[in-house]
């Protein structure tokens, strides 16, 4: 039987419902009981295990939507296992795991395989995306029905953009008929191809293969008029510039089902944190002008963008121990979601609108019950003090990959005690 | 069986397509065609009605049972019918098709059965031709005698046409068949319903007056005819559909499906079907509810009625 938890005392916050108030929270079977201002204030519960929160905000676990894992095919990198401990660490209680691993997530039977691990291994819930083209070739679409039957989420070619726009089309008119979510990637291939940063002085100056930062809006200019065509769901997964915001902000407001989400690491890095050629901060898409990064964090603020990812992307020294043009890119990110999120809110902007962006908005984009506070949801948790000063060392983290691209960087807040169905996942020694 | 003065039917002297029939011609052509059905069930199948007059099939594209409905139809009307054999590969652009056809008038033919993979390829040469034309389908535009065979096929099982639900199911994309069905069906009173994904749906398919549906058990939904269309192989790839088992799972017709349609519903397929992909087995061969073998039949009246009424125009 699972155990009953109360918090007391907690600051409740919950953007689904914008529920932003000190009180109390019941779970029992592994959902949330009872929740309210007035819960627990005079009568002390009875039974259940009490949770003493006061000074602590108490939210929805987070949502990553894109996180990458080595498995299958990859396991000395990460595994669902090791990935699920860095997200429990990281107060990320679902993570949608991306379709490029060997083999691809291309096939009914390999979803089911990956919900099966994830139910065996993993700490956290695992919400499968699949490929939206065989083998990511970008030639032929998958089996969209078959695939969101097995419990795929979402279909993705994960880091890459299909470059034929009639195959695009014919996908998205095939998705159209599912109502199932596409998730793209937005650098036009040939424009990037090669590249290894975004063209500006600084990568002349380091002598950097560079693409320029609007090989982005030229793809998200071109996937909307298709969006436009066959309406179907869309979802760039990861912008990092002015130009492609602006582009989605008046698709928007065209009432396109168009949604776009950022990495964490294009809201807290800009190029010139690439320093003298340190690989850990080479990602993809390349962090960008200050300008733009200054403008993703504002499009959060503003609601505009959606979610934000931590883009999860384990590596190995194999892979990152390299010239900078030939490193692989990535940042590992589960850990560090949360960390970045209150930092654009120390920063000024409104926590419930950043913290929504990880909680309530993915989980609708998904499709999936959690990200909210509501009574009858499951308990998915995440316990934290938006106060707590922490220096981020890659020897500290869960995650089997370290490769993080804020080794050294000071946050202030990260998960006290994570929760999922009800369970306790997660929990950290107040220092 | 024919008068000697019989009543004229159709005002064109070319079937090019269902467009341009009017409700009262595709009855005309319907009730003549339930005479030929009679004539094809008896033992002596011949009239002299085409004696002395050529009709020539020319075919672009392979054909099995629609050229051998066509030659079967002339012959039992008395009519000399020469098949022409075309190699696709040879013959490809307009220009060469209007050679064919100068060549071919020269021939005297009285009338000209032609498929071709291009749309409008009928028209050209009707044209450039002095005898009548059929079009035995030209690309994704027409194929109007199947229209007429399915309907007469519709006809006698339901005796008519007004507020019947008819689903058409499949690759309405390609498909001529769809196109001039859902022009006939229409136009007789028929509730039309295309059902389709949407990668097989051809735009703004809803402004042809039908309702168009992405879910088959919704398309289903009361129908009582659910027609089948084939979805030819090369779609399948991933270009179209991801696979021939999620087509099967989502848009084939098995008896899950089927139980959405009205009770006593009844399945067609203009063949070559593909069973196990756009139909399951055991529907395609169950007489209770599969017409297949009955289009077939009704195909060689229909074309007897159609090469009829057309030889009432010449003079």
């Amino acid at each position: 039987m699972k155990s009953r938890i109360a918090f007391r005392g907690a600051r409740l916050l919950d953007p689904a419902s914008g529920l932003d108030v000190k009180g109390g929270l019941l779970v029992e079977n592994g959902r949330i009981a009872d929740v309210g201002p007035r819960l627990f204030n005079d009568a002390e519960p009875n039974d259940p295990e009490v949770i003493d929160a006061r000074g602590l905000v108490l939210a929805p676990g987070l949502v990553d939507a894109c996180v990458h894992t080595g498995e299958p095919g990859a396991e000395h990198r990460e595994t669902l296992a090791s990935a699920s401990d860095a997200a429990a660490a990281g107060g990320v209680t679902t993570m949608a795991v991306m379709p490029s691993t060997h083999p691809v997530i291309d096939e009914p039977s390999l979803v089911d395989f990956l919900l099966r691990r994830a139910a065996a291994t993993a700490k956290v819930r695992v919400a499968p995306v699949a490929a939206l083209t065989k083998g990511l070739r970008g030639e032929a679409m998958t089996e969209i029905g078959l695939l969101r039957e097995a419990g795929a989420v979402a279909f993705s070619d994960a880091e890459r953009t299909i470059a034929n726009a009639r195959v695009l089309r014919r996908a998205l008119d095939y998705a159209a008929t599912f109502d199932a979510l596409v998730m793209a990637h937005a650098e036009e291939p040939e424009l990037t191809a090669g590249a290894s940063a975004t063209e500006s002085e600084f990568a002349t100056r380091l002598g950097l293969p560079a693409a320029p930062a609007i090989a982005e809006a030229m793809i998200v200019a071109r996937d909307i008029a298709l969006v436009e065509l066959t309406g179907a769901r869309y979802h760039f997964a990861q912008i990092s510039t002015r130009a492609a915001l602006d582009l989605i902000v008046a698709a928007k407001a065209r009432g396109l089902p168009i949604t776009c989400g950022v990495a964490a690491h294009h809201l807290a890095l800009n190029e010139l944190d690439v320093g003298s050629y340190y690989t850990f901060r080479k990602v993809k898409p390349p962090l960008r002008s200050e300008a733009d990064r200054a403008a993703m964090a504002e499009g959060v603020a503003s609601g505009a963008i959606d979610v934000i990812v931590s883009a999860h992307q384990p590596q190995g020294a194999d892979t990152k121990r390299q010239p900078f043009a030939v490193a692989a890119a990535g940042t590992v990110g589960l850990e560090t979601l949360l960390p970045v999120v209150l930092s654009l809110h120390h920063n000024g902007a409104d926590l419930m609108t950043v913290l929504k962006a990880v909680t309530a908005a993915p989980a609708r984009l998904l499709g999936l019950s959690g990200g909210t506070l509501a009574k009858g949801a499951p308990a998915d948790l995440v316990l934290f003090d938006p106060g707590e000063p922490f220096l981020v060392e890659a020897e500290a983290l869960h995650s089997r990959a370290r490769n993080t691209a804020f080794e050294g960087r000071r946050f202030q807040g990260r998960a006290k005690m994570t929760f999922v169905g009800g369970e306790c996942v997660f929990g950290r020694k107040s220092q | 069986m024919t008068s000697p003065h019989p009543l004229p039917i159709l005002k064109s002297s070319h079937l090019l397509g269902i467009e341009g029939l009017s409700p009262d011609e595709v009855t005309a052509l319907l009730d003549l065609a339930e005479s030929y059905v009679g004539q094809s069930r008896a033992a002596d199948k011949k009239t002299a009605l085409l004696k002395g007059r050529t009709l020539i099939n020319l075919f672009f594209e392979a054909s099995t049972r629609t050229q051998s409905s066509f030659e079967l139809a002339g012959k039992r009307l008395g009519a000399d019918v020469m098949n022409m054999a075309v190699k696709t590969s040879s013959v490809s652009k307009g220009e060469t098709l209007i050679d064919t056809a100068t060549t071919l008038n020269a021939m005297r033919p009285d009338m000209l059965v032609v498929r071709h993979e291009n749309a409008g390829a009928a028209e050209l040469l009707s044209r450039k031709l002095t005898c009548s034309v059929i079009n035995a389908g030209d690309g994704a535009h027409e194929h109007p005698t199947q229209a007429l065979l399915d309907a007469l096929t519709i006809r006698r099982r339901l005796g008519g046409f007004e507020n019947r639900i008819v689903a058409i199911c499949g690759d309405i994309l390609h498909s001529r068949v769809a196109r001039s069905n859902l022009r006939l069906l229409a136009m007789m009173g028929a509730r039309v319903r295309l059902v389709a994904p949407r990668t097989l749906l051809p735009a703004d398919a809803d402004r042809f007056g039908v309702e168009v549906c992405t879910d088959m058990r919704e398309g289903l939904k009361d129908a009582d005819i659910v027609m089948m269309l084939r979805l030819q192989l090369e779609r399948m790839g991933g270009a179209f559909i991801p696979s021939s088992r999620e087509y099967f799972r989502f848009y084939g017709l098995d008896r899950e499906k089927l139980a959405y349609a009205r009770p006593g519903a009844l399945v067609m397929h203009p063949g070559p079907m593909n069973r196990g992909v756009e139909i399951a087995s055991d529907i395609a061969d169950d007489v209770e509810v599969s017409l297949i073998a009955e289009q077939v039949e009704m195909g060689v009246a229909a074309r007897m009625a159609v090469l009829d009424a057309l030889s009432r125009g010449w003079a």
